[in-house]
Formats: C-alpha cells, sequence, structure tokens
C-alpha cells in the first residue's frame, strides 16, 4: 500500500483495524517494561524518590508538544494540501494533547510542591505549558462549535498554526528568561545530564507514553472517520424524509 | 523482589502523581472504547434504516 492511499479514509480504516490490535500489545509491553524499570531506579541524590514523578512528567510534557506540532503539520495539510484525513487527525488529536498537558501540569505541581515549597509559580514554562493547555481548550470548543466538520477545520487549522507559535516559547523559556523551572537536561548540546540509571526509565517510560499517544491517536482518527460518515447518512436520511423539499 | 518502595517523606506527592496519570490514562483509553461503540451503533442503525453511503439514496422503507 502507497503512502498516497492512505488519503483514502476506508484503506485508513482497514489499516487502523489491523494495526490497532498491535499497537495495543507493544503499549501494553512497553508500559510494563517502563513501570518496572521505574520501580527498580534509585533515589535521586536532591529530589529523593520524587524523582518518580519525571518518569510520567517529562513524557507527558513532550507528548503535549508533540501533539501540537502534529495538529500544526495537520493544519498545513488542511489548508495547504487539503489532504482528505488532516483534519480528522487534528481534531482526534487535540483532546489527547489536551489530556497529556493536564498531565503535565497536574504532575508538575505535585513535584513542585514537595521540591520547590510551592504547587504554582507564575515561571516562564509553567505559564506558557498552561496557555498550551488553555489552547488546546479552545480549539477542541472551536471544532464542538461548528456542526459543518469541513468549516470548523478551516477556523481550527488558523487558530492551531497560530498557536504553535507558543511551542519554541515553552521549549527555550528556559533559556530565555530566569526560571524556577530547571533548563533541559535530556535533549541539550553535550548529551543528556542524567544518569544512566535514571535516563533508561525515562526513555523506556517515554517510548511508552508515544505508543499510547499513536494508539488513541489513531483509534480517535478511526472514530472520527466513523462520526463523518454517520453524519453523512443522517443528512442523506433526512433529505429523503418526506416534506425536506429535495 | 521487593513490590513496595520506601517513597519516603514526600510518598503521597509520588502515589498522588501516578494516580493522577493512571486516571487520565483510564479515562481517555475508555472515551476512546465508548466512542467508537457509539459511532458503530449509529452506522449499524442507520443502515438497518437502509440509508446506504454510496448510492445518496434511502430505500422504500425510509423513504
Amino acid at each position: 500500500m502507497a503512502i498516497i492511499d492512505l488519503a483514502n479514509p476506508t484503506r485508513f480504516l482497514t489499516l487502523a483495524e489491523r494495526l490497532l490490535p498491535w499497537l495495543i500489545g507493544v503499549t501494553a509491553l512497553a508500559f510494563a517494561a517502563g513501570l518496572a524499570l521505574t520501580h527498580g531506579a534509585p533515589d535521586d541524590y536532591q529530589q529523593g524518590a520524587t524523582v518518580k514523578i519525571m518518569f510520567i512528567h517529562v513524557p507527558s510534557a513532550w507528548l503535549a508538544m508533540f501533539s501540537w506540532a502534529l495538529m500544526s503539520i495537520a493544519a498545513l495539510g488542511t489548508l495547504v494540501w487539503r489532504h482528505p484525513l488532516a483534519d480528522v487527525a487534528a481534531k482526534a488529536a487535540a483532546p489527547i494533547g489536551a489530556a497529556f498537558t493536564f498531565m503535565c501540569l497536574v504532575t508538575g505541581m505535585l513535584w513542585g510542591r514537595p521540591m520547590w515549597g510551592a504547587y504554582w509559580v507564575w515561571d516562564a514554562r509553567l505559564t506558557s505549558v498552561l496557555v498550551l493547555f488553555l489552547m488546546y481548550l479552545g480549539v477542541i470548543a472551536l471544532w464542538r462549535t461548528v456542526d459543518d466538520p469541513s468549516r470548523s477545520a478551516r477556523a481550527a487549522a488558523i487558530l492551531t498554526l497560530v498557536g504553535a507559535i507558543n511551542l519554541p516559547i515553552i521549549k527555550f523559556s528556559v533559556d530565555w528568561w530566569n526560571t524556577l523551572h530547571q533548563p533541559a537536561s535530556v535533549m541539550r548540546l553535550g548529551g543528556p545530564a542524567i544518569h544512566p540509571s535514571i535516563l533508561v526509565p525515562l526513555l523506556v517510560m517515554a517510548l511508552a507514553f508515544t505508543l499510547l499517544f499513536v494508539t488513541l491517536h489513531l483509534a480517535a482518527m478511526r472514530n472520527e472517520i466513523l462520526r463523518r460518515r454517520a453524519r453523512t447518512l443522517m443528512l442523506m436520511q433526512a433529505q429523503a424524509a418526506p416534506g425536506s423539499g429535495s | 523482589m521487593n513490590l513496595f518502595v520506601d517513597l519516603g517523606a514526600h510518598a503521597a506527592f509520588v502515589v498522588a502523581a501516578y494516580a493522577v496519570a493512571a486516571l487520565i490514562v483510564i479515562a481517555l483509553t475508555g472515551w476512546v472504547a465508548l466512542d467508537y461503540r457509539a459511532q458503530k451503533r449509529r452506522l449499524a442503525k442507520l443502515e438497518a434504516d437502509g440509508v446506504t453511503r454510496r448510492s445518496g439514496r434511502t430505500s422504500e422503507k425510509t423513504a
């Protein structure tokens, strides 16, 4: 199957149905390995056992940004290439991205209280991630406001591309401003600044969360295609009904 | 292998973080699974009513 064939929703559905059972299995295995490694990881010399919160906080933060980046690429697909699945991908990713952003914020707060002495500070990194969460809610609200997906897709795509400006702000906020949040310690020039005993569980958990995202996104895209089919059928049914004027 | 790790003085924060993450993952998975069922049910009902996708017409029963 060529990649262009996936532009056809029916072929995409067939592929999704084939891939999903495998993805669910691999995701479960990755989480089992990640949680076992997390369980065996040593305490950090400064953070103590709260370092275990990082194994869920960091992957959820990465996925919060990854999801918006994916939605931005999909937005280009909607506006520039008019790919039939682009807005399906964007709409399906929004609630999942919002959930991971919420997870990032809550786990960060639960780490911040014992380490910083406060659940929340109006620090550039924290504030920009909160803005990302609010933008997710805005895009979801926009999708729900307009009933016709083809009309809401363009508005949501524009809002998504405008919101993409926030991604470099989140990434570089710790470099551009004096923040309480620590600078990058995994993806940085010179390699990770974390000991392998903590880095390995973190990367395995990141892989597990990424697989979970891919699985949920594929399933949510399948649901969205089915929802649009049902909507088309309902419109056809309404047009064919006596007294519809058609 | 000891299943229970000593999480020290901040155990409540670690347990709460994992509980919140688990709840979010369960909620997301549940939402996707329930939505799939709902859409399949909607489509099945429409097809049972005789509405077909490609023809652009409904059967005698619906019309």
